[in-house]
Parts: C-alpha cells; structure tokens; sequence
C-alpha cells in the first residue's frame, strides 16, 4: 500500500500513533477544561486559548527562573501547580466581574470572550515580546527510547500522557466523587431546582468556570514540553478544542476523552498518507457527517422524555 | 411558624398575586386550592425567592427570609416540591437526594428517608430521568425532606400521578408531618386528596385569598364550586 511495505506501515501506524497520543493529551487537556466551561455551563468562552498561553508563559518564566537558581531538574511540576494556580485566579476574577453578568447571553457571552482573548493576547505580547519563547525542559524530560530500532519515543511525550491521566482521574474524581462535582451537576442540569435544594448556584459557577480555566493553564504548562509559546499560541487550539467537546457530547466526560482520541488519531494517521490540511479536512468532514446523525454527540444521555 | 405579610409578585406590568397575608403553624397542613392560572405556583415560587416580589414580610420561626435567595431560604427551614418534580434525570436517586444534604456534613442519607420511600432504595443507582411519576414525585420529596426543613411547600404534588400513588403520598404525607411535626403547606386542585391531608384549605383566586375552611367545617360545594371552570 502507497508503495510501502507491510512492516514499514506497521512501523509508521506506531509512530503517527504515538504522534496522535501526543495530540491527543494536549487536546483532551485543552478540552477538559473547556467541557467543564461549555459542556458542563454552556459558556461559549472564546478566552480558553488564552488560558492556556497563561500556564504557558508561566512555565516559560518559571523555567528561567530556575535556569538561574540551578533547579531545573525539580521546578516543572511547580510550573503546573502555578499555572493551575494562576489560571484559576484570574478565571475566578473573569467570571465574577464578566461572564456572571451574561449568563443568559450566550452570544454576547462568545462577544465578550473574543474581545477578552484579544485583550490577553495584546497583554501577552506587551509583557513578552512577539516572539515565540521556550521553557528549558529538565534533563529527565529530554530524549527518547527506543523499543525496536525503528520506534523513537520521545520522553516529553510519555510526560505529557501521564499528566493527561492523572488530570483527568481528577477531574473525574471532582466531578463524579466530590460534593463540588454534585454541585455542579445539579446547577448544570436545573440551576433554580439546584437554588432551591440549597446550593449556592453562583459560588458553584465561579468555581466551575475557574476549575476550567485552570486546567487550561496545566494544558498550557504541558504545552511547553513539545512546543514553542507565543502570544497566540492558544488560539491555534480553540477550534479543535470547541471540536472534541461538542463531537463527544456536551456534558460527557467520557465523550470528551474519546472524542479528543479519535480526532487526533485520525488526524495523525491521515496527515502521513495525505498533506496535513486534507488530513484535518477528512477528519472534519467525517465529525460533520456523524454530528448531522447524532446532533448531541457521541456520548449523549439516554432519558426517559 | 411560617409568617407571609402582604406577599405582592407581578410579571412586568401585571400584579398576580396581590397582597396576600398567611400564617401557618407548626404542625399543621394547610392546602391552597384554584384552578390553573389563579397564581398558586407563583405564589410558591416567590416564597422560595425563585420569582423577585414586592414588599412582603416572610418569616420562618421569627427568621426573617427578606432579600434572601433560594439558597438561603433553604438553610433557614424551608423546604420546595416544585410542580413537575423536577428533579435532576442525569443523576442517580441518591444523588438526587444528596443535593440537599447542602447543610450536613456528611453525604450519608438519614435512614427514614428509605424507610418513608423503600421504592427509592431499591433504584437507588437508576438515574432520576428514568423514574416513573409516582416514583419521581417520591424523590422529589424525599430530597426535599433531607434538608430537614422547617417548612415543606409542595406544588400539586398529585398532578400527572396516577390515584393508586395519590393515595401513597398523602400517606407519607401525614407521616412525615407526625414524625417530624412540621408546617406543611401544598397547593392542589384534588379536593379528596386535600382532605386527607390538611388541617386548613384557603382557595386562591386571581392572586387573592376568597375564601377559608378548616377541615372540620369544609363547605365542599363551595370549593368545588371555585374550582370548576
């Protein structure tokens, strides 16, 4: 097939599988926090990217912080606790002086959070520059193994895949296992009957918002170990993102997590036998093609009407 | 003891409920009785801050509810059956139940609940949205009952469900109110269901009270009277 032989496809399909791991997590990251925003609230937030470029211009700063203090090896998981720490804070001050105030306006909602994500991609680029600024990666993070002479494993990758895991246990532990996720389920599903059993629907909101904000951030600290960051480097994932949220259904965790799989693997194994545009474009029009059979996406909840 | 003093709630321009005064005690069930359209559910839901309303004083115990959301309205005793029971069908029957458990420190659900509901226990792990009427309804109430209110306002707890469970829950109805001595206050259109349960029966009209019997003394022609079309 397309000249190649039966090991060499075997080889390739390990690769660009791999490959499509790697996206996969930076996605699923990306998405978690915006299924949780949108999925779970049904905030249109336009800002997510930004989020992200927050938990990475984070990482970056913090790396050179430690490039000079001599802690290199250690500082990348206090880069992700401080991006989620960050992205949190100010995803809180957001929804409190902006996004509460807009609730039953989804489209000025979408408005307001464009002009948002210009606003912090105008103060990103008047903090650090135009140019795109990387994050010394500890040495523990660099290089690749190689279980056949032909499979290269990068270790950034793997990392990525395990923070990814464990990002998602915890939010699935948050929002399934926690009094908080109950919270928010309930405001979710009947925000007055959720008011009216004793839950306060606007702390709920802020946290939930903000919960969202800062995984983005993790995304965007996870972002640093295979990429470059500028200050629109959160916008590059803000379709892919609404994308795997809406294609695995709303309010499904579980759709979220397969649907950034199997976005990202078609997308990579497509992108090797094809160029990368037609690759996407296959892949958009298969979701395009499956959403017009099931609007509320893959995994929607099957109820007695 | 639920005090309401000159309870008025309009939609924009037009005032539906106008001006009403109540008193409800502890321990005692008292029913609001109209037909559709006379403001019963907007009555019950500006009780529970749901709907925004004008000038009223609303008590519970001596409490104070004014300017308080749902929320708050719930810490201090008051306790909501909407009309449709809405509960939340993606979650299981226990976790519907343990949204209410808001004021306890704990997720354990209290052991009378399952007792007054043994139905809920065993479809404890279905999901709400799943339910029967009945069943629903049943839940409805027992999540209300778990944030051990002071007050239980239930909206036509009997409506869509079919006379086999009418019966069911103004059973669990009276017990509760002997178990826990509470003011119970519905709304309903189901003369025979309202005298199983309540002490008192006010009929609503067009946002004002018209008339009021306690259950010794009912005229039912009376009532059945307002309440025809």
């Amino acid at each position: 097939m397309f000249g190649y032989s039966m090991a060499d496809i075997g080889n390739i399909m390990v690769m660009q599988g791999f490959s499509g791991l790697s996206m996969f997590t930076v996605l699923l990251l990306m998405a978690l926090g915006l299924a949780i925003i949108f999925g779970q609230m049904g905030v249109i937030n336009m800002a997510h990217g930004e989020f992200m470029t927050i938990g990475a211009y984070t990482t970056v700063m913090l790396s050179k912080v430690a490039t000079t203090y001599g802690f290199v090896n250690y500082y990348f998981v206090f880069a992700i606790i401080l991006a989620f720490i960050l992205a949190f804070a100010l995803g809180y001050f957001i929804e409190f002086i902006m996004i509460r105030h807009l609730y039953k306006r989804p489209l000025d909602t979408l408005l307001a959070t464009w002009g948002l994500s210009l606003v912090m991609q105008q103060s990103f680029r008047s903090t650090f520059g135009a140019k795109e600024v990387s994050a010394e990666l500890p040495e523990w993070m660099l290089g690749s193994f190689k279980p056949t002479p032909d499979i290269d494993i990068p270790i950034n990758g793997v990392f990525v895949m395990v923070l990814a895991l464990f990002v998602t246990a915890g939010v699935y532990m948050f929002m399934y296992r926690s009094r908080w996720g109950l919270r928010v389920r309930a405001t979710v599903q009947n925000r007055v009957m959720a008011g009216a059993v004793g839950i306060n629907t606007q702390k709920v909101d802020r946290v939930t918002f903000a919960l969202g904000c800062g995984i983005a951030g993790i995304a965007g600290a996870a972002f640093t170990t295979i990429a470059s960051t500028g200050p629109t480097t959160g916008t590059l994932y803000i379709v892919d993102s609404f994308m795997v949220v809406v294609f695995g259904g709303a309010a499904s965790l579980m759709g979220t997590i397969a649907s950034a799989f199997g976005i990202a693997q078609a997308q990579s194994i497509l992108q090797f036998f094809m160029t990368s545009s037609m690759g996407k474009v296959s892949t958009l029009l298969v979701i395009v093609g499956i959403l017009m059979m099931k609007p509320e996406g893959l995994f929607a909840s099957k109820l007695r009407k | 003891m639920f005090e309401i003093e000159n309870l008025q709630v309009s939609y924009g321009q037009s005032q539906v409920i106008h001006g009403l005064n109540f008193t409800a005690n502890k321990n005692e069930t008292l029913a609001i009785m109209g037909r559709n359209g006379m403001g019963k559910t907007t009555l019950f839901k500006s009780l529970m801050g749901i709907l925004p309303s004008k000038t009223t004083k609303a008590f519970v115990d001596g409490v104070s509810l004014e300017g308080n959301d749902s929320y708050q309205r719930v810490a201090k005793g008051l306790a909501y059956v909407p009309q449709g029971r809405m509960i939340f069908p993606n979650m299981t029957v226990q976790e519907n139940i343990e949204t209410g458990l808001e004021k306890s420190k704990t997720r354990e659900i209290p052991e009378d609940i399952y007792a007054l509901f043994p139905v809920l226990y065993d479809m404890r792990k279905r999901k709400g949205g799943n339910l029967s009427g009945g069943q629903q309804q049943q839940l409805a109430i027992a999540r209300a009952l778990v944030t051990n209110p002071k007050v239980l306002l239930l909206d036509e707890p009997t409506e869509g469900i079919q006379p086999s469970i009418i019966k069911d829950i103004a059973k669990v109805l009276n017990e509760i109110r002997k178990m826990r001595e509470i003011t119970i206050i519905v709304s309903e259109q189901v003369l025979s269901f309202t005298m199983e349960i309540a002490d008192r029966i006010i009929v609503i009209d067009k946002g004002k009270f018209i008339h009021e019997d306690t259950r010794d003394n009912v005229d039912a022609a009376k009532i059945k009277g307002y309440l025809s079309v």
